[in-house]
């Protein structure tokens, strides 16, 4: 599997071509079919991990994830390694189609590794029950997104209050309603957006909308922040507004962010750089 | 919490679903005004019948009849007497009914029926369907001076449009009578100038009768067995109260031999029910017993075809039933209740009711297969909500939840308006059908075909929670593939999803 690098040589429309990436790390059957890989045996290839899991917040361990289309498996990524600690400000930088979305999706539970492992806290995730991963994702893990990803249907409020609604049961959010509201509200003045309460979210501006996303990320306390390109879609100084706010959120109160982004430049405002070349963590 | 937040503001901007219920709206409201319309129908109709029939019908299997009814009646008062309310004995026979109008001469079938004007009215409701208000507090069978209704009393709260007027009967009774006579009376010679009449001592001696002072025994006729429909909406008559009628029928004897006897029309019998209008002459018990021979000449006990037997409110009548039918044998008697008597007609409405709701149930049917186009519709459309959902920690179920309670809230609103439309429809149902008639020109409910003066209805309460949960139920199974398939999708791929 450690000839893998020799799969990224880029087609000659730029593009890498998927039967060329399978077929430079598979076995072709005797019919010339190509086989799938299957990534869950590679028992042999395991590495010890550069640090113990145990001492970081999140970490990912030795994980690879491949999409696969029909009998092909596209490799994304490649034994990634990865630890954040406590009140790290991380950026994972790397080109389009890296693979640091589909690692940042790892890390949230949102989506399973064909290998390796997932830890928060010490704890393996990855292999959680659904409503495990749930939970995880309700109260210690607050997501941005470069799309802003808010419910179109709810305002801004009711969009930061979305997080305390979707975990609480029905009755337990209307006895606790009140107190809700007064910490969504409180989130949305960190932000600056108090003003903005009854807007709904075609209403707003991007930067707007992305702090919203702030807002609804940290209503519920999370110990991890995972934005995934939380400046893509905005101006240069919108974005650089969104970076000082969650830089300031770092410092101020020790919040762990893991944020992917393509861009160099954005990715320095981070106290650590972890660059991904073609789903494999390159060397700083 | 948040499902309901977003069922409701799913609800409030998504009207292409709102559409989709449109069906289900129209087909709670066609089913609730069916059911309405049809439970009126049954009921009418069976009020209409039991009306006619009174509670248990005492027959006996012989058209002579069995003798002596005061014995049957106390009989019958010993077994079952403390739930029997009232009976009154009759007398049915075929018969012919003649008229003579013009030149012609009319002869029609009938059934023949002899009552008891003391008790008669008392089993039965037949006193509420003569056209005089005198007949129908009581019955005596004696001509009247006049003032016969000139439309049927049933119908004068119904709207112009449907109601017939029948100007004949202004001048029906003496009037008429007198009139008729004046205008018929044999030319006579003066007195003296026939003193060599050849025949004159072979004419019958005896009191002459006067047709203009005097009546024969009187009849109740079937209205519709001389009526007819001129072509301005009024009702016309081959013979009104005032006539003299031939009615030829069968004596006790044996074999038994036709007999024929006048009668005078003192009034009309109007049901509604053609079946019954179209046949029924009512005639004196005792004078119908006279004519045939039942008689007994020493005793002056009569026979008697059947008891009509009025049982009091509340009492079982096929237990009454039964008692009696464990008493008297059934190869002379037959005892029915009015039930059984119609219970074809009764049972085939029942039938029509059935496959009525059976049919309208598969529109609401089919109105859930838009329901689900629909819904898919939205779940592509709201996929990348539902990734951002999943991703802030919502479960699988949760999400099902939105698009079930969506479904729900759909078929709440649906059947809800499906439910009210309907019920405005049935409440306005004669005054909508007024308009519609106004509108095309010829009545939409012509009372002169139904039994009936109005559209009936009956809201039945369960009927309409049934439907309205059926509706419910068909939007919420509608919305289950749709739902399943929003809570599979893979979060990252939803959030993906442009």
């Amino acid at each position: 599997m450690n000839n893998m690098t020799s799969s990224s040589t880029p087609h000659a429309d730029g593009q890498i071509h998927f039967a060329q990436l399978v077929s430079a790390t598979a076995p072709s059957g005797p019919d010339g079919r190509v086989l799938v890989p299957n990534f869950r045996t590679r028992e042999s290839i395991q590495t010890a991990p550069t640090a113990d899991p145990r001492t970081a917040i999140l970490s990912a361990r030795d994980v690879i994830k491949s999409y696969r289309k029909g009998p092909l498996a596209i490799p994304v990524l490649q034994n990634v390694d990865l630890e954040v600690s406590q009140g790290e400000f991380v950026a994972v930088n790397g080109p389009s189609g890296c693979g640091k979305s589909t690692l940042l999706h790892l890390l949230a539970t949102l989506d399973e590794p064909d290998y390796g492992e997932i830890y928060f806290e010490g704890n393996r995730i990855d292999n959680l029950a659904a409503a495990g991963r749930d939970i995880l994702r309700n109260r210690y893990f607050g997501m941005i997104f470069q799309a802003y990803h808010l419910l179109p249907e709810l305002t801004t409020l009711e969009n930061v209050l979305a997080p305390a609604m979707i975990g609480e049961s029905s009755f337990g959010y209307w006895l606790r309603r009140r107190e809700y509201r007064q910490r969504a509200t409180e989130m949305l003045q960190l932000v600056g957006l108090d003003h903005r309460l009854k807007h709904k979210p075609r209403e707003l501006s991007g930067g707007e909308m992305q702090r919203t996303a702030i807002a609804r990320a940290l209503v519920s306390q999370p110990r991890v922040l995972l934005a995934d390109e939380p400046t893509g879609n905005l101006d240069k100084a919108t974005g650089e507004a969104i970076l000082a706010l969650l830089g300031r959120l770092n410092r101020e109160q020790n919040l762990t962010i893991v944020m992917v982004t393509h861009d160099r430049e954005i990715a320095a405002s981070a106290d650590r750089t972890v660059t991904l070349v073609d789903g494999r963590v390159q060397a700083a | 919490m948040y499902k309901f937040l977003l069922c409701w503001r799913y609800l409030r901007t998504r009207y292409i679903a709102l559409v989709s219920i449109v069906s289900v709206m129209l087909g709670v409201a066609t089913m609730i005004v069916t059911n309405a319309v049809m439970e009126g129908f049954t009921h009418e109709m069976q009020e209409r019948i039991h009306g006619i029939l009174s509670d248990i019908v005492f027959e006996s299997r012989s058209l002579d009849g069995v003798p002596d009814a005061d014995w049957h009646m106390q009989e019958i008062r010993r077994i079952a007497g403390d739930k029997i309310a009232g009976m009154s004995p009759t007398v049915h026979v075929p018969a012919m009914l003649g008229f003579q109008i013009g030149e012609e001469y009319f002869n029609k079938p009938i059934s023949l029926i002899g009552v008891d004007e003391e008790t008669y009215a008392s089993v039965s409701d037949f006193g509420q369907f003569l056209q005089h208000p005198a007949n129908r507090q009581k019955l005596d069978f004696s001509l009247k001076a006049g003032g016969y209704d000139t439309v049927n009393h049933e119908s004068v709260e119904a709207n112009s449009l449907m109601t017939t007027t029948r100007p004949q009967m202004e001048i029906a009774g003496w009037t008429w009578r007198k009139q008729k006579a004046r205008f018929r009376r044999p030319p006579v010679a003066p007195a003296g100038s026939l003193d060599k009449n050849p025949f004159a001592a072979s004419t019958p001696q005896g009191e002459d009768f006067d047709p203009a002072k005097e009546q024969h025994a009187g009849c109740v006729l079937g209205i519709a067995l001389c009526s007819y429909r001129n072509l301005d909406n009024t009702e016309g008559f081959l013979a009104i109260p005032g006539d003299d009628v031939d009615i030829i029928f069968p004596n006790a004897g044996k074999p038994p031999k036709g007999l024929s006897a006048k009668f005078t029309v003192v009034d009309f019998y109007e049901s509604k029910m053609n079946e019954y209008d179209s046949s029924f002459v009512f005639v004196p018990i005792r004078k119908l017993q006279e004519l045939r021979g039942t008689i007994d000449p020493t005793t002056g006990v009569a026979k008697f075809n059947s008891l009509q037997i009025h049982l009091k409110p509340g009492a079982n009548l096929e237990e009454v039933r039964d008692q009696l039918r464990r008493h008297f044998p059934p190869q002379t008697y037959l005892i029915s209740t009015w039930r059984d008597k119609q219970g074809a007609l009764l049972a085939a409405v029942q039938m029509e009711t059935a496959v009525l709701n059976v049919l309208l149930f598969m529109i609401i049917a089919v109105a859930g297969f838009g329901i689900l186009a629909i819904f898919l519709m939205i779940v592509v459309e709201k996929t990348r909500d539902i990734g951002i959902l999943k991703s802030l920690g919502a479960t699988g179920s949760g999400i099902m939840g939105i698009f079930l309670g969506y479904g729900l809230s759909l078929g709440i609103v649906g059947a809800g308006v499906g439910v009210a439309l309907g019920l405005t429809f049935v409440t306005y149902i004669n005054e909508i059908a007024d308009v519609l008639g106004r509108i095309t020109g010829r009545p939409v409910f012509d009372p002169s075909i139904y039994y009936f003066h109005e559209i009936p209805t009956i809201i039945e309460p369960l009927t309409v929670a049934l439907v309205a949960a059926g509706a419910m139920w068909i939007a919420v199974l509608a919305s289950i593939l749709p739902a399943w398939r929003a809570a599979r999708l893979h979060p990252v791929e939803a959030l993906r999803y442009e």
